[in-house]
């Protein structure tokens, strides 16, 4: 016969309670609680360094159905804060599951609470908007919960990246021959996203969100790519001055979620907090150069202010060359991605507020991988027609480029 | 991209009568279109020869032709209609195959007609085996994708060889048979030579594909929608719970997919859009299927459909996102992009959906109609219908799906104890209705879901779904008392109110007591196609024991509408059909209409598309969840009340426990539905009114039926009481097979009596349907059968109106019809069945409801029948439909002009889809027990061409020359000779088996003998007659049955001879009546002239008519 498991509590900054029973580790665990549509991919989610700090509602009822494999993870732990799901499996069933997903929370001090209703909670938070919610197993008392959550640092003004951010610089080979270097500053980076780059037969030097102008010039990249990661965008000054400096010498740029952010405010536009953020990976994107529509992953809460003055067809001229929006949302027009032209139009850089490398998610967007690649073989043969000048431009702006 | 504009009037071809593989979904997709077109403004054209189906309603098209779907009838249309574009792909193989054969014909280029949708190579790249399979391999996707291998073969020895080279068990394909019929499962040679022979003979080509068996895989299907600038979404996947080797529409789905990670998902996702891409479906829905090996996640692609089909309208249901309707749009030009998702209204089509509930699909099967049958789940289709039900996980979405299918085998139990563990192992093994609750059963006895996956290869995490209800189970059965904590945790995993009655041993009442006493109720959540991301805008929804409620308040009064639940033999779309108008029409009641809420489980039909009422409930259609739905709809408003007598059976089986609840009842109430079901009640009802019915009594023990036989007189007609679909009847002629039959086909209890009447030979069968007010009747329609009484009204052709009826007669059907009416108390709509014999019409049964033929006669009649019924539900009276002009001002369907055209009703049975255990069909013959599952209408100005038309529709039509075959039973001797000698007369071959040949020659006509099957081949070789009618030399079969043996096994020579024209899908005919109706068909056929008109025109006419008359 079943023992009843400990019961739990989930307490919601603006006082709405639900009870249910512990789920992965017992204890306490506060956080911005946020809620993910996508119906595959909770080992992708749980080990998605952007969902730091963030307690996650799955609106899909059963979680773990095919347990904890040693292919998916996104990074070497699990990053949410805590875990909220309606059914959790009882038992797995993958041919590649290797031990329970309840088992891994445990093993990672993960504190769940399950049996909630997932719906009503994924409603509140959409008509409230993301709030801070706390989860505690150790404790039925709702008040003591509502003071912690209450007192829990909000997310918006939050400098993350230091936290998610890779201690010491990694390299991953290019898979095949290699074609290209490129510097990828860590904030938060996903496995599948250099694994989509070494397939292309990129070579990425991961560096971490410290890393200084030199740090990144040392390994001579053809390109540079910001990755994904949580917090706000706003309190990201350094990373926004490195990409500054290297925007200013030309060096070809892609970026992906917070590097779509950091991008935007490089070029002089504003970031904002999205009321409940874009978590599914159902979500659908336009291309607007190509006019085709993309499915795609999306985990983001906040967004790039495009001027309100400024139509979305119209570009922005900035120190770098004309920025336009590339990709909006159809679901809600929100801006999902940049690019930056020079005079003849031709494209310096470009990022993305979704996953192209997807994990969870659809594979529609992965060309963008290859625009990367073809962007840095173009550049890369214009600058060998002008290496010697583009060197001495690289230095001269150098001091430049440390100085603000 | 915007709208095409060169395109201005669209043909839509239907899917015809209901067969099994194709139902109604293909109703609620062509509806769904019709909808779309019109609203774009275009010129519909429809084709369906189905009367039953909304599509054909005259508002949904600017013209309707209710003709036979086939390339002559079609061709005819297009001649007539000139339209711009065909649109085949929403009208199931039947549409598709069509369009093909007009393309192939010429006759789309020859009219400029242009295909949209799949256009002709994506139809054949898709169906084509050999190009599907070129496909597959070429695709671009990581690690590849792959078809399971297989041969093609034309002789049993090929089929030998190649079964080895593929190795045993191998699945057996005969090529360009309708629906999968004669493939199957060969598990060894015997197997083998047993569907291959079957294979072999039923393929005009004599062609199978054997083919790897992959069986015990998991099986999955992805529904995508791809639009003309190529974007593709994925609407909904689909996982089997019964793995590979049960046809999918057999098989337990679940929607989304349980068991697969984002990667496994991802790869089916990008072969899915592979596929789409590389066959070249431009515009529109497909569904693609696979099957994934559970070792080591090997992909292959079973098949695609480049159409939409069984599965899509399940997705659309599941999901939310209204599959034939966006096709309709894409098909027109529009991007998905550029379409909005009606339920959140601010986001577009290109999205996928994404669910936050478990959908549960479950198949409804009719093996007790054919005893013979092989009941084992195989590779094709066998199940007649399917319920769907939505929970918040799948424990309570499997619970919901097993009790809607309304079959009290069919949920779970734990009443009985579960018996041998290694026994129960041993049964699970082999496919079959029902296997589900065996596998409970295993678990309960102890076996480990190791042991249960090892033996059905179902996957260990729904095993493990069920092993957590029996736990809960166990606890609900041991607890001290039903503490809420405990009630809150079965009603969770969906235990109703009866599971648990029987759990502690008490009422599913004093259970519901006891719950609603705990304040313990379901809420009802919303299908939104997006996870409540956004706001829904559509009330489409599901009950779950969870917290949150989204039932919105309303002011208007609503009226609740419950469906029919699962299709099955008996009761079908054409309840379906009665509802929906209903809706319609209480929805438009002039000054003010009603709320309309429908509560149905069946996710074929129109009734459970969210837009045709205000409210949908996808719901189970039991007591318990009836009134949850009624509650939450009290909550949120007035109630009017609710309509049980338009669902058929199984609403008004609900009548009596609703209104003992409270709940008020419209239309006829629940004591004239006793009045009207219970034999002694209407007994005493046709006595007041002077009306005869045959004698008869009702017997608890074989004594007493024999006595009563004995007094009413031999044949008998005996049954068990209150069925729907003269379900376990048979006429017995003797002592003899009356004890056959009690032993055989019924235990016999004074609370299960059997019923005995006495059987009128030679009757003719007479079905009414009636609109009653309180004061005055109208009379619908009276319709003829061309069967004699003993075929079940649901499975005789008839033709309306009746074409060797008076008026005097006339006269009396009505008289006799309002006198049950009132004696009844009716209040809507009431059907009749007599038996006119030696010039006295008996009352064979009354139902107090909508019929089969309700639809029908609205057709053949122009008259809104269904809505003018709801109407009067709700206390408007005929009077006043005259004057608002619903019904005609005078007159009524028994007074129809003498110009009026006739229309032809004609039964499609389901025999080729059905194999006795050593491969043959099932016999064809006719009875008393109804087994077909849909019907055609055939309507012209004279019964001739009616009645070929309807022919045509339903089996491909009656020959105009060549070779008839004829062998009748010995009292049918005398009655044939006249129109077989006419037959003869219009240029027939005429063959015999020597009895039928020597009366036929003594008359004049000059008949050729031919050898019996028993007597084999003669000296010199003469071919026996299955031979020759598999040799394709017999273009019309008339065989009566000689009588029936005890046992209810048919003789063998007629039943050889009838499976042989099935095979060959030759005309059968069984009886005298459709015999002589068959030459009046010929000689019209013969006389040329095949007309086509739509019903528009038909209404038209009719109105002039009745002005001039
Ligand atoms: N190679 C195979 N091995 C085992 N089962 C198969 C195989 N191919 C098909 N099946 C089973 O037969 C069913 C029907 O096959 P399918 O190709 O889908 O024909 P249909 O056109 O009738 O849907 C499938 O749903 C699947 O369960
Ligand atoms: N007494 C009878 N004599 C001849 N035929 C009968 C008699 N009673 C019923 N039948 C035949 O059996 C069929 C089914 O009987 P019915 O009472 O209508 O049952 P159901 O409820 O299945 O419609 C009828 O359509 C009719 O053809
Ligand atoms: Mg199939
Ligand atoms: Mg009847």
């Amino acid at each position: 016969m079943t023992t009843r498991p400990t019961p739990a509590l989930l307490v919601l900054e603006d006082g709405r309670i639900f009870r249910g029973d512990s789920f992965g580790a017992e204890g306490d665990t506060v956080g911005e609680a946020v809620f993910a549509t996508g119906m595959t991919g909770y080992q992708e989610t749980l080990t998605d360094p952007s969902y730091h700090r963030q307690v996650v509602v799955m609106t899909a009822p059963h979680i773990g159905n095919t347990g904890i494999n040693d292919e998916d993870p996104e990074s070497g732990r699990v990053w949410v804060a805590g875990y909220v799901v309606r059914d959790p499996a009882r038992v797995p069933s993958s041919w590649r599951s290797r031990r329970t997903l309840d088992d891994e929370l445990r093993a990672q001090g993960v504190v769940g609470i399950s049996g909630v209703d997932t719906r009503a909670l994924t409603r509140h938070l959409r008509e409230r908007g993301a709030m801070r919610v706390g989860i505690s197993s150790t404790t039925t008392d709702s008040a003591e919960v509502l003071a912690r959550v209450q007192s829990a640092p909000p997310m918006a003004g939050a400098d993350l990246s230091g936290e998610v951010t890779a201690s010491e610089p990694y390299v991953v080979p290019a898979s095949g021959a290699k074609r290209f270097t490129v510097a990828a500053l860590d904030l938060g980076i996903k496995t599948m996203t250099p694994a989509q780059l070494a397939r292309r037969g990129v070579e990425v030097h991961v560096l971490p969100s410290t890393s200084t102008l030199e740090d990144v010039l040392s390994v001579s990249p053809d390109g540079l790519f910001f990755s994904n990661g949580p917090g706000d965008p706003a309190t990201a000054d350094h990373a926004i001055g490195l990409l500054e400096g290297l925007l200013a010498r030309g060096v070809p740029y892609f970026g992906i979620c917070f590097g779509n952010q950091l991008f935007g405010r490089a070029l002089g536009l504003g970031t904002y907090k999205l009321k409940y953020g874009h978590r599914g990976i159902n979500q659908p994107v336009l291309d607007r150069s190509t006019g085709k529509v993309e499915v795609t992953s999306h985990n983001h809460g906040f967004a790039v202010q495009w001027p309100t003055a400024v139509p979305l067809d119209v570009g922005v001229s900035t120190p770098y060359g004309r920025a336009e929006v590339s990709h909006v949302c159809l679901n809600d027009d929100v801006v999902e991605g940049l690019r930056l032209l020079d005079d003849d139009g031709e494209l310096l850089g470009f990022s993305v507020q979704y996953h192209p490398e997807a994990a969870a998610g659809p594979h529609d967007a992965a060309y963008l991988f290859d625009r990367f690649t073809s962007l840095m073989e173009r550049r890369g043969a214009e600058r060998g027609t002008s290496r010697a000048s583009s060197a001495t431009e690289s230095t001269a702006s150098n001091t430049e480029g440390v100085s603000n | 991209m915007p709208k095409r504009t060169d395109i201005s009037s669209v043909l839509v071809i239907g899917s015809g009568p209901i067969v099994i593989g194709q139902a109604c979904e293909f109703d609620y997709s062509g509806t769904q279109a019709c909808r779309v077109l019109k609203a774009e403004g275009l010129r519909v054209i429809l084709v369906n020869s189905n009367p039953a189906t909304i599509m054909t309603d005259p508002e949904f098209a600017d013209a309707t032709y209710v003709e036979p779907i086939t390339p002559e009838f079609v061709g005819k249309v297009i001649e007539k209609e000139r339209p711009d574009a065909l649109l085949a792909t929403l009208g199931g193989q039947t549409a598709l195959n069509t369009a093909v054969a007009l393309d192939e014909a010429g006759v789309l280029e020859k009219y400029g007609v242009e295909l949209i949708g799949a256009s002709i190579e994506a139809i054949q790249a898709g169906e084509n085996r050999e190009s599907f399979k070129r496909i597959v391999e070429s695709l671009p996707v990581a690690d590849g994708a792959e078809v399971a291998r297989s041969l093609i073969c034309h002789t049993m020895d090929e089929c030998l060889e190649g079964a080895v080279e593929l190795s045993y068990p191998v699945v057996v394909r005969p090529s360009f048979t309708m629906g999968g019929a004669g493939s199957g499962m060969a598990y060894d040679e015997n197997d083998l030579r047993r569907i291959a022979g079957a294979g072999l003979a039923a393929s005009p080509t004599t062609e199978v594909l054997l083919e790897e068996s992959i069986i015990g895989w998991k099986e999955y299907e992805l529904e995508v929608m791809r639009d003309r600038a190529d974007n593709v979404v994925i609407v909904c996947s689909i996982e089997n719970l019964d793995p590979m080797g049960v046809h999918t529409g057999d098989s337990i789905t679940v929607a989304p997919a349980m068991t697969l990670t984002d990667r496994e998902y991802q790869k089916l996702r990008d072969i899915a859009i592979g596929v789409i891409r590389a066959v070249g479906v431009d515009t529109g829905g497909c569904n693609i299927q696979f099957a994934v090996n559970p070792d080591d996640g090997r992909v292959v692609v079973i098949e695609m459909n480049p159409r939409v089909s069984r599965s899509s309208a399940l997705a659309s249901k599941a999901t939310g996102f209204p599959i034939a309707k966006i096709a309709a749009r894409v098909a027109l030009g529009y991007t998905l992009d550029e379409i909005p998702n009606d339920i959140t209204a601010e986001t577009p089509a290109s999205f996928e959906p994404t669910l936050d509930y478990v959908v549960v699909k479950a198949p409804r099967f009719a093996f007790e109609k054919f005893p013979h049958a092989e009941a084992t789940l195989t590779t094709h289709m066998k199940s007649v219908g399917e319920a769907m039900a939505i929970g918040r996980n799948f424990t309570e979405a499997l619970q919901k799906a097993l009790r809607s299918l309304e079959r009290p085998d069919a949920a779970f139990s734990w009443a009985a104890p579960p018996g041998d563990r290694h026994d129960l192992l041993q049964r699970v093994r082999v496919p079959h209705d029902g296997r589900l609750r065996l596998v409970m059963d295993a678990l309960r006895a102890g076996a480990s879901v190791d042991e249960v996956f090892a033996a059905t290869g179902i996957d260990p995490w729904f095993l493990d779904q069920m092993l957590l209800l029996d736990e809960v189970a166990r606890e609900v059965a041991d607890a001290p008392e039903l503490a809420p904590a405990l009630l809150r945790r079965a009603k969770r995993h969906g235990f109703s109110d009866q599971q648990i009655a029987d759990l502690r041993g008490t009422s599913a009442d004093v259970v519901r007591g006891v719950r609603w006493a705990l304040g313990v109720r379901p809420v009802f959540k919303t299908v939104d196609t997006c996870a409540a991301e956004f706001a829904a805008r559509t009330p489409y929804h599901y009950s779950s024991y969870d917290e949150e409620t989204e039932v919105e308040p309303r002011e208007r009064s609503a009226v609740i509408i419950l469906g029919s639940g699962p299709n099955r033999i008996g009761q079908g779309i054409e309840f379906d059909y009665s509802c929906v108008h209903a809706s319609l029409a209480l929805g438009a009641v002039p000054g003010g209409g009603f709320e309309t809420v429908m509560v149905n489980c069946n996710p074929e039909t129109v009734s459970t598309d969210y837009d045709t009422s205000d409210r949908l409930y996808f719901e189970p259609l039991t007591l318990e969840d009836v009134l949850e739905v009624v509650h939450a709809e009290q909550q949120a408003g007035p109630v009017a009340g609710v309509i049980v007598q338009l669902g058929g059976q199984t609403p008004l089986g609900l009548a009596q426990g609703l209104q003992d609840a409270g709940v008020p009842i419209v239309g006829t109430s629940p004591q004239a539905i006793h009045l009207a079901e219970e034999r002694g009640a209407f007994g005493r009802v046709l006595q007041q009114a002077g009306l005869p019915a045959p004698k008869h009594g009702t017997a608890t023990s074989f004594d007493e039926a024999k006595a009563i036989a004995d007094e009413v007189g031999y044949p008998v007609l005996v049954r068990p009481s209150y069925v729907l679909g003269g379900r376990g009847m048979e006429i017995v002629y003797d002592e003899e097979s009356l004890e056959g039959y009690i032993v055989r086909a019924t235990e016999v209890t004074p609370e299960h009596p059997v019923l005995v009447d006495h059987f009128l030979d030679d009757a003719v069968e007479l079905d009414v349907d009636a609109l009653y007010d309180g004061e005055e009747l109208f009379l619908g329609g009276v319709m003829e059968h061309i069967e004699e009484a003993g075929v079940h009204s649901g499975d005789s052709a008839c033709a309306l109106p009746p074409i060797t009826l008076g008026a005097e007669e006339v006269g009396r059907i009505r008289a006799s019809t309002e006198a049950i009416a009132r004696g009844v108390g009716v209040r809507g709509l009431l059907n009749v069945q007599y038996a006119l014999a030696s010039d006295t019409i008996y009352v064979l049964e009354a139902n107090p409801r909508a019929s089969r033929t309700v639809p029908f006669v609205s057709k053949a009649t122009a008259t809104p029948l269904a809505k003018a019924a709801a109407r009067v539900m709700l206390g408007a009276t005929v009077k006043e439909l005259r004057a608002e002009g619903m019904l005609p001002a005078v007159g009524d369907g028994g007074d129809l002009p003498p110009t009026s055209p006739i229309a032809v009703k004609e039964a499609v049975m389901p025999f080729n889809r059905f194999r006795t255990p050593d491969g043959k069909t099932v016999d064809t013959v006719l009875g008393p027990e109804m087994r077909s599952t849909g019907e055609v209408m055939g309507i012209d100005a004279g019964f001739g061409m009616a009645f070929a038309k309807a022919q045509a529709a339903a089996y491909g039509g009656l020959p105009t020359g060549g070779c008839i075959f004829v062998s009748v039973a010995n009292r049918d001797k005398r009655h044939m000779i006249f129109p077989v000698k006419r037959l003869a007369d219009l240029g027939f071959e005429v063959l015999a088996t020597a009895g039928t040949a020597r009366v036929l020659q003594r008359n004049g006509v000059a008949a050729t003998v031919v050898r019996k099957h028993s007597e084999g081949a003669g000296p010199d070789g003469e071919p026996e007659i299955v031979a020759r009618i598999l040799a394709e030399e017999v273009d019309l079969v008339i065989n009566t049955p000689h009588g029936v043996t005890s046992g209810g096994s048919p003789r063998v020579d007629g039943y050889d001879i009838r499976t042989a024209a099935v095979m060959r899908d030759v005309p059968c005919i069984t009886t005298i009546q459709g015999l002589a109706a068959a030459v009046q068909g010929i000689e019209a056929l013969q006389s040329g002239a095949l007309g086509v008109r739509s019903l528009q025109a038909w209404a038209d006419a009719l109105v002039e008519q009745r002005r001039s008359s």
